[in-house]
This record gives structure tokens, C-alpha cells and sequence, in this order.
């Protein structure tokens, strides 16, 4: 349902309004004072949260006998095309995630090379923005850790995630899933690439082999088959320039809601 | 109104003698009548653009989780009528589903063809898809709503509108009272002179609910769906039991404030609207006076 109505807004642009008021209100928020406004608010969001969340305190984290029966997928249930199959086929042996961009010591490093690592396991809820929470365990490498075996140059301050799926074909490429969070985010210890969920592999429909688990946020910011992370000073050249698939269509980059 | 703005305003008012018997008192401070106003305007589109984001996934759960599978207690759906081959729209709360094609489940698109989807177009911000942009427009309302609320919380503890306008009297508090009120409402019988002078026992029960009670719940049920804002204040899952309560809670919270809002207007009309609509305008209202005796 998630991917039906957000591909109806993809394709679909904004619909005619039904009533006067309405067709107003769809049509004054694409105004520039009003998308200001609209702005200044997520800003405000952004700005409070930033506030509230100055110690890094931990999202809360609950029993394994809490974790929800069930466990919707968000986005691409598994990515189309036969580089990705052959992947899945091989159990990722030849997947390897690359760390570049603004770092001193870009990394390559296999699946097994990430297992290797010191290894958190979180049970937390997912929430959707569309309203619904579900509640996994999910086992992975603090990005942190990732981050500081990289070094990050000084000027990096946005980590870039490039995903292997493609959610819109087109002739450059350039329609594959990304996401991106700063560094707040990116050094908060529930902020993990995740390979493990509710104590086995990470199932392709939720990403396999790596994922982003950025507990603060909601699911869309959680970039699943993540295969290459980047490190940026700014967002503005990468992809549409909103930091991510979903933010190049008019969805919030911060989304601690 | 204030006894002490009355006192002071209608002194003021008093010079200029109107009708004998008709006497106008200054009811709303400028405060209470541009929040008021502000909240209209928060409250209309904080409505359809919640409601635009319902639709996203129309089900409300309870507890920790809750998802497509999961047993939901109040969902807004659609199904195919198998001899008809209508589609119509379904809503069930519990296990009573009502068929409710038209307005909820299966309504009209611009176009005038029946459309799947929870609340109709005409009552969402935006009409069409677009939850980012309901988003947007749902917590630039809320954080309007918050400062409006705000100041008109700090001014009606330090003014003295609480105290003098909201909060009932003694007399007002004796459940002969308050009975004697109810039956006033229930005969649509509407104060007069003294009476006239201030808010009646129900009004106040009403706003001080709606103040101290509805909209605080609303904000701290909106709060408990943000993972950013229950990861520095977690107490917020044991109020209102979990994230997905919480967003039942703001949901069944919403509605008694629909409801509120349509009584307080039916109230408006009933008691004179345009006497009521010039009193939130200008401040200036005009006492029902007593029967000529």
C-alpha cells in the first residue's frame, strides 16, 4: 500500500482539487511564501528534537517477547534486476560494502569483515509515516564504528546511503533508493547497519544483506540493500539534491516527525 | 466575561445609552478573540490534514504495534459487493461494520467517480495524495497551535480569566445547579440578565474540558508518535500505553473535538448568532435582558 500511493503521487502529480478551499490549499502550499512557511516549520521539528535530544538518550528497546508476530516491509521487497539475484543466490559472498567520500580511509569490506565487528543487538519499533509500528530485533555494526575505521575528513557532515534498488528506471541510472542522515544521527549508538533480524539473517524483504536502522527517524529513512556509503560535506549534488529518494519528491529529509 | 472587564467596560459602554434594558458588556478580551480565532483557523486544518494522513492506513490499534494483520478495533475500508459488483465502502468499529459508501471507505473523486479511501477528499488537506505535504501542514498547524496556546494559557492564569470566567462559582457547582443548567440546554432555554452576564456551568464544564483536558491530550498523544520525541521523553508510551494508544487516542481525541466544535457552533446559532459571532469580533456583547416583570 506503502508503494501503490506513493507511486501514485509519483507519477500522479498533484491532483485537482475537490472543493474551492481544498484546491487552495493544494495549490497555496507550492507558493513560496507558503513552502517557507511549511519549511520553517519542519525547521522548528528539527530544531526542538536537536534540543530534547542533546544528551543522546536511547529509543526505548523492548523484550524479545515483544517483538511484533509479523513484520511489514517498507519500499522494495527485493531489488529487481539479475546483479541483485545473483548476490542473493551466492548469500552475498561476493557483496561488499564500500565507505568513500570525505574520509581518510575509504574501506571495502565483505559481509564477514562487518560480522567481524563488535556487534549490537537492539529489539526496537519501526514506524511507518503512514501511521503503523511494528517491533523487530535487529542485529548489526554501530555506524558509528564504520565511520571512525573510515575517519571522517573534518568537512564530511552528511553520511550518504546507496542502495541497490532501483525504484524508477531511467536512461542515467539515477533512480536507485538513497537516503542520508548527518552526524547526529550518524553517531548515535542505535544507529547500526544492520545484517541480522529477530535472530537470523536479514531477510531479503528487509533489505538483505545491509541495512540502515536509525531508530529516531521513521522507515522510509531506514535504506535497505545498502551497498556503498558516502561521506559528503553537502547534499545538494547528489541525486535530486533533498538528500533522498523520497525527499527529492517533496518528503521531509528530517523525519524524527 | 471578566466582572472586572465588565465593570470596566461597561462603564465605558454605559455613556453611550442604548435601548433601555439592552445593556452591552465588553465579553471577550482582544487576547481570547485572536487565539480564538487562530484556533479555528489550527483546528480546521490540524482536522483535514490529520485526516489526510489517516488515510495513509486507516486501522487504529492498541499497544506497542500495530500493522496490516494485526486485529484492529476501528478500520475505514472497502470492499466489492459480489452481486452488484459496486464497490462499497465498509466501517467497522469492533465487530459492527456499518456500510458507509459516499463519505467514508468509497467516496467521490474530483471527477465525480467513486474512489477508494477513508475520509473523502473535501475533507482532507491536501484533496489528493500527498501525506509529506499533509505532514507539513499538520505540524506547521500544531506548532501555531502551540505557541497560540501558550500565550492564551498564560494569559488566562495571569489575567484572571480563568478564574473569573472559566472556573464555575459555588453556586454554580450544587447539583441543583448544574441539573437545573442541563434541563435549560435540553429546552434550548437561553439565559437572560444576570445570567446572561457570564459563561452557564456547562459551557465552562465544556471549555475547561476542551482547554485542560482534549487539546493537552492532543499534543501528548501527537508527541508519543514521534520516535525522535519518545526517545528523550519515553514516560510518554506508559501514558497513553504505546506508540499505536497513542494514535488511537489521538484519533478518538480529535473526534470528541469535532464534536465539541459542532455543539459550541449549534450553541452559537442557537443563542444568537450574529449577538455571539460580533462579541468573539469585537469584543462587544449585548445582555439578553431579563422578562419585563
Amino acid at each position: 500500500m506503502s508503494l501503490v500511493s506513493r507511486r501514485a503521487l509519483l507519477h500522479g502529480a498533484a491532483m485537482a482539487g475537490g472543493s474551492a478551499l481544498l484546491g487552495g490549499c493544494n495549490n497555496v502550499s507550492s507558493t513560496p511564501p507558503l513552502r517557507a512557511a511549511l519549511d520553517f516549520g519542519q525547521l522548528l521539528s528539527l530544531k526542538l528534537h536537536r534540543l530534547l535530544l542533546a544528551g543522546q538518550p536511547l529509543v526505548r528497546e523492548y523484550a524479545a517477547d515483544q517483538i511484533s508476530p509479523d513484520f511489514p516491509p517498507n519500499g522494495t521487497e527485493m531489488p529487481a534486476g539479475m546483479p541483485y539475484f545473483e548476490m542473493m543466490v551466492s548469500q552475498f559472498a561476493r557483496w561488499r560494502l564500500t565507505v568513500e567520500g570525505q574520509v581518510e580511509h575509504p574501506l571495502s569490506l565483505s559481509l564477514d569483515e562487518i560480522k567481524a565487528m563488535p556487534a549490537r543487538t537492539q529489539v526496537t519499533q519501526h514506524n511507518c509515516d503512514e501511521g503503523w509500528t511494528a517491533i523487530g530485533q535487529w542485529t548489526g555494526v554501530p555506524l558509528g564504528d564504520v565511520l571512525r575505521l573510515a575517519a571522517l575528513k573534518p568537512q564530511a557532515r552528511y553520511i550518504v546511503f546507496h542502495c541497490l534498488d532501483e525504484m524508477v528506471r531511467t536512461p542515467d541510472r539515477s533512480g536507485f533508493y538513497y537516503e542520508s542522515i548527518d552526524l547526529f544521527d550518524a553517531f548515535h549508538p542505535q544507529t547500526i547497519l544492520a545484517y541480522g533480524m529477530n535472530g537470523g539473517a536479514l531477510p531479503v524483504k528487509h533489505g538483505a544483506p545491509l541495512r540502515l536502522r536509525v531508530e529516531r527517524q521513521v522507515g522510509y529513512k531506514h535504506a535497505k540493500f545498502v551497498h556503498r556509503i558516502e561521506a559528503v560535506e553537502r547534499l545538494d549534488r547528489i541525486g535530486g539534491g533533498k538528500g533522498g529518494f523520497w525527499e527529492d519528491r517533496g518528503y521531509q529529509w528530517y523525519a524524527g516527525l | 466575561m471578566a466582572m472586572r472587564e465588565d465593570s470596566r467596560a461597561a462603564a465605558a459602554v454605559d455613556a453611550t445609552p442604548v435601548s433601555p434594558g439592552r445593556e452591552i458588556i465588553y465579553r471577550h478580551s482582544l487576547t481570547v478573540r485572536i487565539t480564538h480565532w487562530i484556533n479555528v483557523i489550527c483546528f480546521a486544518l490540524l482536522l483535514m490534514s490529520g485526516l489526510a494522513i489517516f488515510n495513509y492506513h486507516p486501522a487504529l490499534y492498541w499497544g506497542n504495534y500495530g500493522y496490516s494483520g494485526v486485529p484492529a478495533f476501528i478500520v475505514i475500508g472497502s470492499t466489492v459487493d459480489l452481486q452488484t459488483r459496486r464497490v462499497v465502502g465498509i466501517t467497522r468499529i469492533g465487530d459492527v461494520s456499518f456500510e458507509t459508501t459516499g463519505v467514508l471507505g468509497v467516496s467521490s473523486d474530483a471527477n465525480g467517480r467513486p474512489t477508494r479511501r477513508a475520509f473523502p477528499s473535501w475533507l482532507t488537506v491536501p484533496s489528493g495524495p500527498g501525506l509529506a505535504l499533509a505532514r507539513d501542514w499538520h505540524f506547521l498547524m500544531a506548532w501555531l497551535l502551540m505557541f497560540n496556546g501558550l500565550i492564551y494559557l498564560l494569559f488566562g492564569l495571569f489575567s484572571g480569566h480563568f478564574r473569573h470566567d472559566l472556573a464555575p462559582t459555588a453556586e454554580q457547582m450544587r447539583p441543583r445547579h448544574v441539573l437545573l443548567d442541563i434541563w435549560n440546554h435540553l429546552r434550548l432555554r437561553r439565559p437572560r440578565g444576570d445570567a446572561d452576564r457570564h459563561y452557564n456551568v456547562l459551557q465552562k464544564f465544556a471549555y475547561l474540558a476542551v482547554v485542560l483536558v482534549l487539546l493537552p491530550v492532543m499534543v501528548l498523544s501527537g508527541l508519543t508518535m514521534s520516535p525522535a520525541v519518545t526517545a528523550a521523553l519515553p514516560f510518554l508510551f506508559d501514558l497513553f500505553g504505546g506508540r499505536q494508544s497513542a494514535r488511537t487516542i489521538h484519533f478518538l481525541t480529535a473526534n470528541l473535538l469535532v464534536l465539541f466544535a459542532l455543539v459550541h457552533v449549534a450553541q452559537v446559532l442557537v443563542a444568537g448568532a450574529l449577538n455571539q459571532m460580533r462579541a468573539m469580533i469585537t469584543g462587544r456583547y449585548v445582555v439578553r435582558p431579563e422578562r419585563a416583570s
